[in-house]
């Protein structure tokens, strides 16, 4: 199969790729770009552990193919920490024991992190429906909540 | 899942490009959010050779207003009905539908094209290929028994688009776009019933545009849905409801459906409620009219009996929400 090229931006560097037409953003992301913090879950969209941002909205990298991502912003768990220091919405996970086994927590921080920077104040209610589309098995959610809290500043 | 076949790829830069492939290419499937198409390709329940992206298509992500009403461009995404400060404030069943569907990493990549033109479900179909293939396939793909009604010779399975019915109630019409012309058509024709090809678009057709005439500042609107899984799931049933209601009598009612039939349906009859008292009695009716032209089979795993109830309470409830008027106690335990 022919590959194209693809440039967009990952996490603040553009990058240019030849990829197969069938390729996945999530694959993409683990496989080519070596970005394995993004997770592979349900691998079917209904998940949620695949989250990452394109062009500052929450998409599901397992249903995105990599080369409708030409031109766009895309922006993975890996952009969060700055040289080694976790960001605040990181450090409140890490803080208020809102991930246990790890697995779902890089799609819910991404998800927590469109809403924040679009409503930095959220409510409880904002909260749940913004994560509404992130699976955790482990949790039971209520201290994932209590995380974005917290990094909120509430 | 599986892995994602092989197909070509295509990006067009307008829709004229985007409608001349899908005229020169048999099989061409148009792409847009991928919400649905691409899972789907997965199970190999589609194997389109070609993919033909309306992602680099610019003009068709616009909401614009204007005295004669709202256009809705068809790569609007879910999430901008959902936010729009005006959609929110003027037409409510819209964004409530957009803001229903899925998650919100569905619904910033699902467009109000591709939710209009969804394909139609059942349990017998959305699996894998393995599940199928032991299962004999069905009716609606590769093979020749409809599982829901296996009498029948007509494939029963459910429309479940959330914005269908909301948009049905105030009064759209979907614009199409096509090689040799365009044409602008009532949403409700957009549709027939038949769970295999329950859409009336011609192969080389896009719908472009959803326009939604201006109405009267009275007229409030509405969408609730009932649903397995209350974070993301499609409905088991969908009610849009635009009513209004003076002095606790309806001036004005549409009531529209999804997930119970193989096309979303505007309710026919709610004129014979215009005019009367919002009571018990005219509640029961609408309760009746709902009962009578949902038909949900057993396409979802849940009773269709239930479907079928579930529609006309979830009916009743928000026209009393839009009208502002209290059930009584009786009837708020009953449904």
């Amino acid at each position: 199969m022919t590959k194209r090229l693809l440039a967009l931006t990952v996490n603040g560097r553009m990058r240019e790729d030849a990829v197969a037409a069938n390729l996945l953003l999530l694959d993409y992301l683990r496989g080519t770009a070596g970005l394995t913090g993004t997770k592979q879950g349900c691998d079917g969209g209904e998940c949620g552990a695949c989250t990452v941002l394109i062009d500052g909205q929450p998409r599901l990298a397992c249903i995105t193919l990599a080369a409708a991502c030409e031109g766009r912003v895309v922006e993975t768990i890996e952009s969060l920490a700055i040289e080694g220091r976790m960001s605040r919405l990181q450090q409140a996970f890490h803080e208020k024991l809102g991930t246990q086994c790890g697995f779902c927590t890089p799609g819910m921080i991404m998800a927590a992190e469109a809403l924040l920077r679009r409503n930095p104040r959220p409510t409880d209610a904002d909260i749940r429906e913004a994560l509404s589309g992130n699976l955790c098995r482990c949790t039971g959610y209520v201290k994932i909540i209590e995380s974005v809290h917290a990094a909120a500043g509430g | 899942m599986e892995r994602m076949p092989q197909f070509d790829l295509r990006r067009p830069a307008s829709i004229a490009e985007a409608a001349a492939l899908l005229a020169a290419e048999p099989g061409a499937r148009l792409l847009a959010g991928g919400t649905d198409l691409l899972p789907k390709m997965r199970r190999g329940i589609e194997r389109p050779p070609v993919l033909v992206d309306l992602g680099a298509v610019r003009d068709i992500s616009r909401i614009d207003y204007a005295d004669a009403g709202l256009a809705l461009g068809a790569g609007v995404t879910l999430s901008q009905l959902a936010m729009d400060g005006r959609i929110v404030h003027h037409h409510r069943a819209i964004a409530e539908a957009a803001r229903s569907v899925a998650g919100p990493g569905h619904r910033s990549a699902a467009t109000i094209g591709g939710n209009l033109c969804l394909d139609t479900r059942c349990v017998f179909y959305n699996q894998s290929e393995w599940w199928r293939a032991t299962n004999h396939y069905c009716l609606k793909l590769g093979g020749d028994v409809c599982h829901v009604a296996p009498q029948g010779s007509h494939c029963h399975a459910a429309f479940c688009g959330d914005l269908a019915p909301a948009l049905l109630v105030l009064g759209a019409s979907v614009e199409l776009c096509a090689s040799r012309g365009a044409r602008v058509i009532p949403l409700s024709d957009l549709y027939r019933d038949d769970g295999v090809a329950h859409l009336t678009l011609e192969p080389d057709e896009v719908l472009v545009r959803v326009l939604v005439p201006a109405r009267s500042p009275a007229l409030v609107s509405g969408y609730r849905k009932a649903r397995a899984r209350g974070a993301i799931d499609f409905p088991l049933a969908g009610v849009a409801c635009a009513v209004v209601a003076r002095n606790g009598v309806l001036a004005e009612l549409k009531v529209a459906l999804t997930g119970t039939n193989s096309r979303p349906i505007l309710l026919t009859g709610t004129e014979a409620l215009v005019g009367r008292v919002i009571d018990e009695a005219t509640l029961s009716a609408l309760g009746k009219l709902v009962q009578k032209q949902a038909s949900p089979m057993r396409t979802t795993v849940t009773q269709s009996n239930y479907r079928r109830q579930v529609a006309a309470a979830l009916a009743q409830r928000l026209v009393c929400e839009l009208a502002g008027y209290e059930p009584s106690a009786a009837r708020a335990s009953m449904s």
